[in-house]
């Protein structure tokens, strides 16, 4: 059925509700008001208010509650209504939840999931525009994982929930309107920590998650070259596996990242690979990524920040025919 | 699921109810307490003890009251303070020391250390090292009893510094309006850190932060153990019976620094002397004995007992095995089947 990816995520997380009572839900405004960004719609009528709550605008309380909630015997899915919201409470996740399993001796599990809402593309401001999965990546204990769509977002949700560990879920905002095909059922429930190659094709590989999946598919559909993309999907763990199988194929990898280019998450997939797949590169690896500048406001703004699907063509075309690093768009700036 | 006492023929939990079973039970894991926190100091002085400590000598009352009024079903958050809590209630005296030296027959198996401890068995969380981080915490467990209609409540027990981190504003005003069966217990020692109450603190009586929540408090003697008992499984009760969470606040004195670098130079003349004068286990003792129930003993002959037994676990811990290179491997993600 065609869902856009907010109803694909509240009718994954009531498949899992259904099946397991021992999963709650809460964040601020997902009861009574469905979500801001309606991705719990009917929960509270369907669960009723012991399971589906309301919290205050509280994030190091409600997530530390979730902690507590988890280690106890509950399975809770927290929503932060913006990633950045995630800093008062970054305590909780990364030196707390993911570390009360080591620190039990392997005797509690935090069954946990935190979502977010991430990225820019709505003119929001530099406050709540990040993707800041920079901030989680490398913590022992947590899983990260992205959605780039309706689709990916059902299996996500549910194998998230399912997992005995705590899983921060993000979720590109501009996609929540956004329709896909999506079969709902266990069919579509997909282990965390694994990529989806997204198109085939045999001279590049484009890495990429979330909102750049459809911008590196666009870049790809309008390129004279034929570029495998991968979605990622989980980027902690990531799929190694696939990523260096696809460019000992290629012989060639671009990283296509929504965020800022320093300390991108790409820099992890771009060492590893150089490092691993040496032998196969016919060329260096590109980071194609934002500029270290905040998220500017306006739509046209915005838009110039991001990298389009015309600049990815543009990047690796050069990369393809020179075989160096083309300079970024912004070099006149910065 | 925590709502029943996994497993009632655990060590741990025995070593619960015989502290619940006498006063004299309760004495002597006061005194075992003060003589565990004296020979860590020891221990950390011919650098047995890696990183830092934060021991608890003189607040021994509190968590052998809280132990005492408490089931070992009920889950308890604490801090990097808590050795004293964690034999409380319960923890093997072998377990919390190996844990402190890094041994695999700690707690945890000798990876976390002075500040990670924990025990399903008697449902301590592990202990958090971060100030206030316990707070939430608890309030989760408070929510998963709610949920799951059981009568089993969540205790926080955290310093007079944690009061203000955000945290415990947010934990006390999310456990109010749920209204869930989590107590929130003060240890009030006069200090955070280094710096005295007054420095830091809006407030001088802790307890006067529940108004702002519209919560139940209490204040009580710290240095009381019956009192801390008293208090404890009044606000319990209370709480198992939906009646809502409490901030207790209990008056009480570390005689030690925060930690081992500090030596409490910051302490106004006079002061420590004039808290040992009412030593919690002296003054249990004295009462014990005007009651009749010292068993026949003396202070020196229980202290004297408890040493001996100390000097057991001490020799065969040093003795245990440390933890090993690959243990770190272990545990850090959490099977799936």
């Amino acid at each position: 059925m065609r869902l856009r990816m907010n109803q694909a995520i509240t009718m994954a997380i009531a498949d899992e509700m259904e099946l397991d009572s021992r999963v709650v839900v809460f964040g601020e405004d997902v009861a009574v008001a469905d979500g801001v960004f309606k991705t719990s719609e009917g929960l509270l009528a369907k669960f009723g208010p012991d399971r589906v709550r309301d919290t205050p605008i509280s994030e190091m309380g409600f997530l530390g509650m979730a902690v507590g909630a988890a280690m106890t015997g509950l399975r809770p899915v927290a929503e932060i209504m913006f990633i950045e919201f995630l800093g008062v409470a970054l305590d909780q996740v990364v030196t707390e939840a993911a570390l009360m399993h080591y620190l039990s001796g392997g005797r509690y599990q935090v069954p946990l999931v935190v979502r977010a809402s991430v990225g820019s593309g709505l003119g929001f401001g530099c406050q709540h525009s990040q993707t800041l999965e920079r901030w989680l990546l490398g913590t022992p204990g947590l899983t990260v994982a992205v959605a780039s769509g309706a689709r990916s977002a059902y299996g996500l949700t549910r194998a998230a929930i399912r997992e005995n560990n705590p899983v921060v879920l993000l979720e590109p905002r501009t996609l929540y309107g956004e329709r896909e095909n999506v079969e709902p059922g266990e069919g579509s429930v997909f282990a965390l920590g694994t990529a989806e190659v997204v198109r085939e094709g045999t001279d590049v590989t484009l890495v990429t998650l979330g909102q750049t999946v459809r911008v590196a598919l666009a870049a790809a559909d309008a390129a004279p070259w034929s570029a495998e993309v991968i979605d990622l999907r989980t980027i902690m763990p990531w799929d190694k596996e696939r990523v260096l199988e696809s460019v000992q194929k290629t012989g060639h990898l671009v990283v296509v990242e929504e965020n800022q280019y320093t300390g991108g998450w790409g820099t992890d997939i771009a060492a590893h690979v150089a490092g691993e797949a040496f032998g196969s590169l016919k060329g260096p690896v590109l980071r194609v990524t934002a500029p270290d500048v905040p998220v500017p406001y306006g739509l046209e703004l915005e838009q110039h920040f991001l990298p389009s699907a015309a600049y990815v063509t543009n990047q690796v075309s050069e990369l393809l025919s020179t075989k160096k690093i083309p300079a970024p768009w912004w070099k006149e700036f910065a | 699921m925590s709502d029943a006492t996994k497993n009632p023929s655990s060590p741990s939990v025995q070593r619960r109810l015989e502290l619940q079973a006498t006063p004299l039970g309760r004495l002597e894991r006061m005194i075992e307490i003060r003589l565990f926190e004296d020979r860590i100091v020891e221990l950390f002085a011919d650098g047995l003890v890696p990183g830092t400590t934060h021991t608890m000598q003189g607040q021994e009352a509190v968590p052998v009251g809280v132990a005492a009024a408490t089931r070992p079903s009920d889950v308890v958050c604490c801090t990097y303070r808590g050795h004293g809590v964690a034999l409380a209630l319960g923890v093997q005296t072998e377990a919390v020391l190996g844990e402190i030296l890094g041994r695999q027959i700690g707690c945890m198996g000798g990876l976390g250390g002075s500040m990670h401890l924990s025990d399903p068995d008697v449902n301590l969380l592990p202990t958090f090292a971060i100030v206030g981080a316990g707070i939430p915490v608890a309030i989760g467990a408070a929510l998963t009893f709610a949920t799951t209609k059981s009568d089993n409540v969540a205790l926080s027990v955290f310093g007079d510094g944690a009061t203000n981190i955000g945290a415990f504003h947010e934990g006390l005003n999310l456990a109010k309006v749920w209204n869930l069966p989590a107590i929130f217990i003060c240890e009030n020692n006069l200090y955070g850190e280094y710096s005295p109450l007054a420095t830091t603190t809006a407030v001088s009586d802790i307890a006067d932060r529940a108004l702002s929540f519209g919560m139940n408090s209490e204040t009580v003697d710290g240095q009381d153990v019956d009192a801390v008992e008293a208090t404890i499984a009044r606000v319990v009760e209370r709480a198992r019976n939906g009646g809502g969470p409490t901030l207790v606040e209990a008056k009480t004195y570390r005689y030690s620094g925060h930690s081992r670098s500090d030596q409490g130079l910051y302490r106004p003349e006079g002061e420590l002397e004039a808290w040992k004068s009412r030593d919690p286990i002296e003054l249990f003792a004295k009462k014990l004995d005007a009651n009749g129930d010292l068993g026949g003993h003396t202070l020196d002959e229980l202290r004297a007992q408890q040493r001996e037994r100390f000097d057991d676990v001490q020799r065969r811990v040093l003795e245990s095995p440390s933890a090993t290179v690959s243990d770190m491997f272990t545990h850090v993600l959490a099977p799936n089947h």
